[in-house]
């Protein structure tokens, strides 16, 4: 699952310049490496699942400041830092632990973000345990990693508890105008890396609250709202300028808005579009896609309903078809709203279920049921035709498939029926296809994703870039904001250079 | 945010609505649809675009009082502004020379259907309108339909007019009147969209409806308005709204529009306990 990436040169000189400062050296003698890796991994406080699954609050209460630095001690702030490579946007994650074990929590916030400009999510959504924290060397020496994640997140909760963001100087206006289309986590990160270079930007999004997959997808008890409007704020501090509730490819297309004087653009539209089985009944009253339950919920606030006027359905016997952190995110989302049965049902078996870890864990603790090798083949409605029972087939593991994963084949036979009063359908999400549609010259690929340059993120058509879901499918947040640091480079050469 | 420049009450039930929306009023087409939401806590909901003007960056719509949403729209006053007023969404109706089209609108429908007949009228159609309320007090715009149309019926059930048919079988007589109409378009609730579509099944007359389920995000995103058309499921907001009446699924349609029923019924009533208790 890690994508151990090979470092660029001028990287691993920056790494090292940092890694040979008196300070560090100083902080590496004051603890030997034995007795660092005789530090047990601190745990991160939760709240107890038997109140928290009755609750939109949030799961992990964050490390205190003293775990924090005790944690960053069991860092033996290795030479070649393994875990750089395993992060998509290459965070100097020796600096800013070792900036933590030394209290100087302002100064490892900074380090963060000069290369990711949304910590405060990062460390609450990514998973460390297939990236940064699997490469560990302290993982392969006792098992257990530095707890990368929950370091990052308890520096950025910091400035966050105090109020005083740190707004970086911003160099003269480029003059340059970029139109960013989506506020997602890979518009966010293009957003906030040209605004620091000095370019006008502006992010077009569609819906009304800006995040993306972070507002209408996550749900509040994993990432907080007030969290994630912290990052947008920070942003417009930058000088980015959102414009909600507009739909490029209905309002104005990328040639109008070329013609409206934006240089350059960035498609970052997200994997919006909700997969179905194409079984019978999947369009009865009932059946949800992950999109529309998670929507209604998280984006409209349908758990405060009637406070709130968005309604939604608060199933009694609910099945989450699918295994991954969407399904995590429905199926513990309909336990807090009331669900005396909440199930994943999925396909494989546990050791193929793609959602994280944590999620997974932190569900089972919250009394989700898991139902393994077993997938629907109907739904069955009453004559409202709201749905009241599914069929589900029993599945075996075959050979392994093009994803490597084993196969699941179905058990002769082995039909059978239970009731549910609801169901959410949580087996992916495809490219939204409307910029494609309205874009002539985009190239797309047979996905409907739209197809990159991946060196430059640049698509077929000359100063338009693409990055995240869009171009990926369903991947991760930390993916999606990879590409977008990576577009933001090369948008800004593209604006330096004039048209190339 | 948008800025509301205008509302006022067309019949006792409905409401005009006029929002500064110049981006929309660049783009729109006949068909195509916004999605509004009243106030922070409010829904998003789905209106029909009823006219618009470009050079005053305006975007009209009418609304029908139905639940808590559309109470609430129709409260607003000029200078008031809606936290979401997104559009235009869905695709635009198909508008060309089919010969002679049957425009019937009712409700919301009578404004809903005046810029398919304005467009129908200016690329050289015979258009026939024929407008469906319940009493003589419930009619608007009939001026304004009238100078886009060669002829002008209305269906009722009230006294006042001398037809007190529901709009089927005004739509059964015109066909049998007229032989040969060669398309018919039919805008409002969704029980007299499929009215119209039974009356023109036996004669194959094409006939497209502006399908209204319940929608969300409004932009393919969510799934809420899927239905079934010709035996696959499409998603109203952007393979819509436009359908041909004769192959969806309207027992499914009627179902799910139905689906939040109880919960759209407390949440009007709280909301008016709030309001006015």
């Amino acid at each position: 699952m890690s994508e151990k990436q090979e470092l660029a040169p001028e990287l691993k000189e920056g790494l090292k310049a940092e890694f040979d400062k008196d300070w560090r050296k100083e902080l590496r003698k004051a603890i030997p490496a034995k007795e660092r890796m005789k530090i047990p991994r601190q745990k991160m406080p939760e709240r107890e699942p038997e109140v928290r699954n009755r609750d939109f609050k949030e799961v992990n209460l964050g490390l205190e400041a003293e775990a924090a630095r005790r944690e960053a001690q069991r860092c033996l702030d290795c030479a070649n830092p393994s875990c750089v490579t395993g992060c998509p946007v290459a965070i100097d994650i020796p600096t800013f632990v070792k900036l933590i074990e030394k209290g100087e929590f302002v100064a490892s916030l900074r380090t963060i973000k000069e290369t990711n400009s949304l910590p405060a999510i990062c460390g609450r959504v990514c998973p460390q345990e297939t990236q940064c924290e699997v490469v560990c060397n302290l993982k392969k020496a006792t098992g257990a990693p530095v707890a990368i994640g929950n370091l990052e997140r308890f520096v950025s909760d910091v400035e966050y508890r105090e109020g005083k963001v740190f707004v970086p100087a911003i160099p003269p206006s480029t003059g340059k105008r970029v139109a960013i289309i989506g506020a997602g986590p890979a518009g966010l990160t293009v957003a906030g890396e040209l605004a620091k270079k000095g370019h006008k930007v502006t992010i077009f999004e569609a819906l009304h609250i800006a995040g993306g997959v972070l507002v209408y997808g996550i749900p509040e008890f994993r990432l907080p709202k007030s969290i994630l409007k912290a990052e947008v704020d920070y942003l417009e501090k930058l000088g980015v300028e959102l414009k909600m509730s507009f739909v490029v490819g209905k309002a104005a297309t990328i040639d109008d808005l070329r013609k409206d004087g934006y240089d350059a653009f960035f498609i970052g539209t997200g994997a919006g579009l909700p997969n179905f089985m194409r079984i019978p009944g999947e369009n009865l009253i009932g059946v949800y896609s992950a999109n529309e339950y998670l929507t209604r919920v998280n984006l409209m606030r349908a758990y405060d309903f009637p406070a709130y006027d968005t309604p939604v359905f608060r199933g009694k016997r609910v099945a989450v078809i699918g295994g991954g952190n969407v399904a995590m995110d429905s199926v513990r989302t309909a336990k807090r709203l009331g669900a005396d049965l909440a199930a994943i049902i999925y396909r494989r078996s546990r050791h193929e279920m793609p959602a994280r870890e944590e999620e997974v864990k932190h569900a089972e603790e919250e009394g989700i049921e898991f139902h393994f090798l077993t997938t629907p083949i109907r739904y069955i409605g009453d004559n409202d035709n709201k749905v009241k029972a599914m069929e589900c087939l029993r599945m075996e593991l075959g050979e392994p498939d093009s994803s490597g994963r084993r196969r699941p084949v179905p058990v002769e036979g082995s039909e059978f029926m239970t009731e549910v009063d609801m169901v959410v359908v949580a087996i992916g999400q495809s490219p939204n296809p409307l910029m494609a549609q309205t874009t002539p010259d985009l190239k797309v690929g047979k996905w409907g994703n739209l197809e990159v340059d991946w060196k430059t993120m640049a698509t077929s058509i000359p100063g338009v870039y693409a990055g995240g879901d869009i171009v990926r499918g369903g991947a991760t947040v930390i993916l999606a904001m990879g590409d977008g640091r990576l577009a933001a480079q090369e948008i800004d050469k593209y604006l330096k250079d004039g048209q190339r | 945010m948008a800025k509301i420049l205008r509302r006022e009450r067309l019949v006792p039930n409905i409401h005009l609505l006029e929002v500064e929306a110049p981006e929309v009023a660049r783009k729109c087409q006949p068909g195509q649809f916004v999605i509004v939401m009243p106030d922070e806590k409010g829904e998003r909901i789905p209106l029909t675009i009823a006219d618009w003007d470009e050079s005053r960056g305006s975007v009209t719509s009418v609304v029908m009082i139905v639940g808590t949403s559309t109470q609430k729209l129709s409260l607003l006053k000029a200078g008031d502004e809606i936290p979401v007023y997104v559009g235009p969404l869905g695709r635009p109706s198909e508008i060309k020379n089919f010969g002679t089209v049957l425009c019937a609108g009712g409700c919301f429908g009578i404004a809903a259907i005046y810029p398919m007949a304005r467009a129908l009228k200016r690329s050289g159609n015979r258009v026939i309108t024929l407008l469906d309320v319940k009493a003589n007090y419930l009619l608007y715009w009939e001026d304004r339909l009238k100078n886009v149309s060669d002829e002008i019926h209305i269906s009722a059930r009230d006294s006042a007019f001398d037809c007190r048919d529901y709009i089927p079988k005004k739509v059964q007589a015109l066909l049998e009147k007229k032989k040969k109409l060669d398309r018919v378009i039919a805008i409002g609730c969704t029980y007299l969209m499929y009215s119209c579509a039974e009356a023109t099944r036996p004669s194959g007359v094409k006939t497209i409806v502006s399908l209204n389920p319940i929608m969300v995000d409004g932009t393919g995103m969510c799934g809420a308005c899927r239905l079934t058309d010709g035996g696959k499921t499409k998603f109203a907001c952007v393979d819509g709204p436009d359908f041909d009446g004769h192959t969806v699924d309207w027992q499914e349609l009627f179902s799910r529009r139905k689906a939040y029923f109880e919960d759209e019924i407390k949440s009007l009533c709280e909301w008016e306990k709030d309001r006015f208790a």
